[in-house]
């Protein structure tokens, strides 16, 4: 009885959750005047056409290469900046490193419109305007003390023994980084790099303030189209569902590391 | 290779954690570094690896400075009390990794790494992951590692302390038969006086930073040059209490008197403090010339083959060690005897005088 109630209790749950991505994905198979015309659960004539419009308007797919440009730029950029500073902090004292770390932080306290008028000036300024390097590039100034807040704990649970010990064996100190110490933090790479990516992939304001044809991001797509044509809910709600894709893939391969991850108390 | 300690002082954030210590390591000796929790037996290894610099003094190989050298160039080893392998390599690789690096041949790297793991009995763990071992099979993973390069310098920071009993006494007799035949100084941290015994070499006694003795281990044993060393060097600590010569007597300030004979003979008048082993002691009468005295009895720990009885009398506490089991009431005033043969004797300023022979020290009964 008991196990029963639980049943439906998460059942009930699991519906709510996934109630508005059905109905996202259930309006993407729709026609417009369906959608308008009457509610119904499943669509009377099931259509790929939305879809079809966004992979074959070039309009419409740029964004989706634009945003996987800047997003994996920025990835890489925020995982090659973290990793030396992250084993910095856990592995050397030196003045000031406790403020420095808090200081880098705060970066992340400021809401993300704080930074746009700078960010748009400077950018225009030299020339970096509607580039894919400048929006990953403002994103890395909140992707980046993420980073290195998340591999610092990661790193810090490695016994700094295993780093002597490579330094008596004779390894140098980009070798042991590279083969031994990259190995042992994997996890913590796959946190941080789910979570960069995150952020840079539903990151709305700064991407769309900093862009306006050849670096255009989705989102930003998504939100002008419908002030451009009118209202075309079907091709919309088709844009939601492939922007919701590549989320769920990552999340998809990760999701061990990040039980791992909150597990060691830092994500 | 000889490595010398010259006055090497390393102090973190105004704390004096090695106190000028100097000390010569023949070649091809094993050491063993004996002293309390926090004593710096590690920083001391630290500071010869040269994982850490000292904050003055120098380190010479074979009369030649290496104080500023990096790790990676000093053929130095290291085995920690953790149980430290690369986790994500096999065993094999594990062990063949300093060969790696040296550029040794890939045939030469396998006979080798196969003749220490034979040696270190893991063998057949060879393609395993570290942590699919027990802990005794990691720490001699981590063993053959340090062994499997020709270095000059083993240090060996407490090896068998995380292991279980049955473990650490079989690897600590494997251990001086798998070193004898190099070439290699070792040098072995422990906080166990029956280890450094058990072990043999030469033995450095520290404490608080300070080297207080170095020499051969079963000398400093039977000649501890300090109160301090006394007390590090024997488990239970050695019991003291307060003397006096006068009148051709040494009275013990709990009023019992010796005979200045046998190693007395040349007290002069003065305060000394005595020192005596707990198993020096006993609560049954050993023979005519023991010293019975009387204490009020504290604690009885009764180890299953050895029983200690912790007395208190004339303001000290004493621990006794004797040989099977014996039930004194707790609370009550007991017996036990002292052999006055037996007894060390330092002076004022905490230094020894007077030792028994070794003869007498060795001998169970009197």
């Amino acid at each position: 009885m008991k196990f029963q109630k639980r049943h439906i209790a998460l059942l009930v749950y699991i519906l709510f959750l996934l109630l508005p991505i059905y109905w996202l994905f259930n309006m993407s198979i729709k026609t417009n005047t369906e959608i308008l015309g009457s509610m119904t659960l499943f669509p009377d004539n099931p259509t790929l056409a939305n879809y079809a419009t966004i992979l074959t308007d070039p309009a419409w797919y740029s964004g989706y290469i634009n945003s996987m440009i800047y997003v994996s730029i920025n990835v890489v950029i925020s995982l090659t900046v973290a990793l030396p500073a992250a084993y910095a902090f856990s592995r050397f004292n030196f003045t000031g490193d406790k403020h420095l770390f808090f200081w880098l932080l705060t970066n992340r306290m400021a809401p993300p419109a704080v930074f746009l008028l700078p960010f748009f000036q400077l950018y225009s300024s030299v020339g970096l305007f509607d580039t894919h390097i400048a929006v990953a590039l403002a994103h890395c100034l909140f992707n980046v003390p993420l980073a290195v807040w998340i591999l610092e704990g990661f790193m810090s649970g490695i016994p700094k023994e295993i780093d002597e010990t490579a330094y008596i064996d004779g390894y140098s100190f980009p070798r042991f980084f590279a083969t031994i110490f990259i190995p042992l933090i994997r996890s913590g790479i796959g946190v941080t790099a789910f979570f960069c990516f995150m952020f840079s992939w539903v990151e709305l304001l700064l991407a769309r303030t900093l862009t306006s044809v050849d670096a255009k991001p989705i989102v930003a797509t998504m939100t002008r189209t419908v002030s451009a044509s009118g209202l075309d809910w079907g091709v919309l709600a088709a844009a939601g569902v492939l922007t919701i894709v590549p989320g769920a893939l990552v999340i998809w391969f990760v999701r061990n590391y990040i039980a791992k991850g909150f597990a060691m108390g830092r994500v | 290779m000889t490595l010398t300690l010259e006055n090497i002082t390393k102090t973190v954030g105004g704390v004096t954690h090695i106190d000028d210590v100097s000390m010569t390591l023949e070649p091809g000796s094993f050491n063993v570094l004996l002293g309390r929790t926090l004593a710096g037996k590690t920083t001391l290894m630290r500071i010869m690896a040269g994982l850490e610099p000292p904050s003055s003094g120098h380190i010479l190989v074979n009369g030649s400075n290496v104080t500023g050298q990096r790790v990676q160039q000093r053929k130095v080893a290291m085995v920690y009390q953790q149980f430290i392998n690369y986790p994500s390599m096999t065993v094999y690789d594990n062990i063949a990794s300093p060969l790696k690096l040296q550029g040794t041949a890939k045939a030469e790297i396998d006979k080798r790494v196969r003749s220490t793991a034979e040696l270190m009995h893991i063998e057949h763990l060879l393609d395993r992951l570290p942590q699919e071992l027990s802990g005794g099979q990691q720490q001699r993973t981590a063993m053959a590692r340090a062994m499997v390069k020709d270095c000059t310098l083993l240090l060996l920071d407490e090896p068998l302390v995380n292991l279980d009993y049955k473990l650490r006494e079989e690897l600590r007799e494997e251990i001086p038969n798998l070193l004898a035949e190099r070439d290699t100084i070792v040098v072995y941290a422990t906080t166990e006086p029956m280890e450094a015994l058990l072990l043999g070499g030469k033995c450095a006694v520290m404490h608080e930073g300070r080297v207080t003795q170095f020499g051969p281990t079963t000398r400093v044993f039977h000649n501890p040059a300090t109160v301090e060393t006394g007390l590090i060097f024997s488990d239970p600590p050695i019991n003291l209490i307060g003397a006096r010569v006068s009148n051709g007597a040494l009275e013990l300030a709990s009023d019992h008197k010796v005979a200045l004979s046998g190693h007395f003979a040349d007290l002069q008048e003065g305060n000394y403090t005595i020192g005596v082993r707990a198993n020096h002691l006993s609560v049954v009468n050993p023979g005519p010339g023991a010293i019975a005295m009387q204490g009020h009895v504290e604690l009885a720990e009764i180890t299953g083959s050895e029983t200690f009885v912790h007395v208190h009398f004339s303001d000290v506490s004493w621990v006794i060690q004797e040989e099977g089991v014996h039930n004194p009431t707790l609370g009550e005033t007991s017996t036990f005897y002292l052999d006055p043969s037996r007894l060390f004797v330092f002076d004022a300023r905490n230094r020894l005088v007077a030792a028994p022979p070794v003869e007498i020290a060795n001998g169970k009964a009197a």
